[in-house]
């Protein structure tokens, strides 16, 4: 517990010299402690340093650093640790309606003045089949001059109850962290868990963990691909990319049994191996896919209605992204060239060089080329994987360990970069946290929206496509 | 887009009768689903979702109902933007706290007739989030539940299998409890 080394930390972040990847806290019966992560830019590692929170109080992070905030206000409603120097100390999460509710169930937004200045609200439930969250739009005539969002709707507490579980039943639930992304988040987990253990996993186990990483992206990508153009009038893309996504999925239930390959990978390797049916499988289908996805993005750039839709709305000023940390095609069509897969590199891509699309315009069209560039590069690493699969066992015995040990872990699900913590003792979790890419995504949208029209936001907003469930948790 | 246009004419279309089922099944459930949807509802019955505490993987699954492979509308069933037009109330996710109050609100401004759909896991016991304390759990414990489709998602086959059989029961339904 280093006080010297927090502050040390902290100011750094002011001065970008590291980028932040989370802030968490914790209690054990009377005391609490908070726990800092954040990367050296250009390095591999992650340093992780801790302080304890005397009279459950610590000095805040997010008044040297803005994607700080909404993770300190979790720590004071799911804690009861108070930030010290916080800018913004409204609850989050806590909406007044748990039984144990410290907060009211009124909320004051953030105001906007001005003649004609109006607000709208939006949600929690939206028009279509989307996870719950708030909007409040102050606008002028049709211009919105201030986004704010407010969620926690779907709050579950997986953290909480991911404590003192057996590792196995912790994996079930980090996989329904956010659906879209259940592969990543327990690819993050496992390898969290393996670095605690000091485990090493076979090397077929690793391709596996790719291969399934790498169908979760297309699909996502390509349903994202889809969306965005139905968003700003263009159904026929979105019809045509629907069908792409649903062969993606129905190839991950050929081959691995699942559509969206749940509770597959496990801390110390994988529960389903690839058998020689499934590989040709992948490696006819995938192509064809890629075939049928070219002559989309030729209509995409071909029509000129939809370009003037995409191109030059909702743009993400690069330096609010690097101040943000914002990863994934947010990031990368800002300007901001980080890829775990590349830059902390982890099996199997340690052994395949990713090769990382960046863009500056910054606006709805840069993030729809992020992720076709990307569709192009999985699909590439997919058949590189697929050509060169080791023989090998596909999952080791945990050992059965009973010193406590932590172990954390950065792995680059579709949205970015997702991070894991663990504790493990006794083959039991002690203390788990897990960070989604749109903590920092959210914040993002607020500021490239502003001077755009309110027409325009379901556009801007599915190019973001920030996760609800994976921040809520 | 001409291209694409006159091409997807020629291909043929890409929808599938009833994926994943029996040919005997596949027959028996678009008949019965175009006769009762027919007879009951004039071949339109509108769904309103909404996510209580879901993890995004149910909402998947849905959205995949539109696709043009499973194509819920040819079948009458309509997923729609405002509880105002809404038949159903399809819901999914471990019912939060912080939801409650909303899911609640989006129910009373459905016109009854109306029917209730848990859809998914969590929707119908709580699933893995039954004994979390910011959840309420099974949706049952807030409203009245008509039909129960599980699974962790529940595969878009199977969502269908639950909608044709609402349909089967709707009448009956209605009768029995008196439900305005």
């Amino acid at each position: 517990m280093n006080s010297a080394r927090w502050e040390d930390v902290t100011t750094n972040l002011a001065d970008h010299a590291t980028t932040f990847i989370a802030v968490w806290g914790e209690r054990n019966d009377e005391s609490g402690a908070v726990n800092l992560a954040v990367r050296r830019k250009g390095e591999r590692s992650i340093e992780i340093v801790s302080r304890s929170a005397p009279d459950s109080h610590y000095p805040s992070v997010g008044r040297h650093h803005p994607s700080a905030i909404l993770m300190e206000r979790v720590i004071q409603d799911v804690h009861g640790l108070v930030a010290d120097g916080l800018p913004d100390t409204r609850p989050w999460l806590d909406h007044g309606f748990w039984p144990h509710s410290r907060a009211g169930t009124s909320y004051n937004f953030k105001p906007a003045f001005g003649p004609g200045v109006h607000q709208i609200p939006v949600g929690p439930v939206h028009a279509g089949t989307i996870e719950p969250g708030h909007f409040r739009f102050s606008v002028n005539g049709e211009i919105i001059i201030r986004l704010e969002a407010r969620l926690g709707y779907v709050h579950r507490d997986v953290l909480g109850l991911m404590r003192g579980k057996a590792i196995d039943d912790a994996a079930t639930l980090v996989g329904r962290v956010s659906g879209d992304s259940t592969v990543a988040y327990a690819f993050a987990f496992a390898r969290a868990v393996e670095q605690a253990l000091d485990l090493a996993v076979p090397a077929r186990a690793s391709a596996l963990r790719g291969i399934m990483a790498e169908l979760e992206r297309l699909a996502n990508h390509l349903g994202d691909f889809g969306a965005i153009c139905n968003d700003s009038g263009f159904a026929l893309l979105n019809i045509h990319a629907a069908v792409l996504r649903e062969r993606i999925l129905r190839l991950a239930a050929l081959v691995f049994g699942h559509r969206l390959m749940m509770d597959f990978i496990v801390p110390g390797g994988v529960l389903r191996d690839l058998n020689e049916e499934g590989a040709t499988a992948l490696k006819s289908g995938l192509p064809s896919v890629l075939a049928a996805f070219g002559r989309l993005v030729d209509l995409y750039e071909k029509t000129a209605s939809l370009q003037d839709r995409v191109v030059g709305t909702g743009r993400l000023d690069p330096a609010v992204a690097n101040l943000l940390g914002c990863g994934g095609y947010v990031g990368r069509a800002a300007g901001q060239d980080f890829d775990a897969r590349r830059d902390m590199p982890y099996a199997p891509y340690d052994g395949i060089a990713v090769r990382v699309p960046v863009f500056n315009s910054a606006d709805v069209d840069a993030r729809v080329r992020v992720r076709i560039a990307e569709i192009h590069e999985s699909v590439r690493i997919l058949l590189s994987l697929l050509g060169t699969m080791p023989k090998s066992s596909i999952r080791v015995a945990l050992p059965n360990d009973l010193t406590a040990r932590s172990g954390s872990a950065l792995v680059e699900g579709f949205r970015g970069d997702i991070f894991a913590f663990v504790r493990v003792c006794g083959g039991r979790l002690s203390d788990a946290f897990v960070r989604d890419p749109s903590w920092f995504l959210w914040p993002a949208l607020e500021a490239a929206i502003e001077g755009n029209i309110v027409a325009d936001f379901p556009l801007c907003n599915k190019s973001f496509n920030a996760a609800y469930a994976g921040c809520d948790l | 887009m001409r291209k694409t246009l006159i091409e997807s004419l020629f291909r043929g279309k890409l929808t599938e009768p009833a994926p994943h089922l029996s040919d005997e099944e596949k027959s028996a459930l678009i008949g019965t689903m175009n006769r009762l949807a027919q007879r009951r509802f004039g071949r339109s019955l509108a769904i309103r979702h909404v996510d209580a505490g879901s993890c995004n993987a149910c909402e998947l699954e849905i959205v995949a109902l539109n696709n043009a492979l499973y194509d819920l509308e040819r079948f009458g069933l309509k997923i729609v933007a405002s509880p105002r037009h809404a038949d159903v109330l399809m819901v999914t996710g471990s019912l939060t706290h912080n939801m409650g109050a909303a899911l609640r609100l989006t129910y009373d401004a459905m016109p009854p007739p109306k029917w209730v759909v848990a859809t998914g896991d969590c929707a119908c016991t709580g699933g893995l989030f039954a004994q979390s304390p910011v959840c309420i759990g099974a949706l049952g414990q807030l409203l009245p539940v008509d039909l129960h489709i599980p699974g962790c998602p529940p595969h878009p086959a199977m969502l269908l299998r639950g909608l044709i059989t609402l349909i089967s029961c709707l009448g009956d339904v209605a009768h029995e409890s008196g439900r305005d």
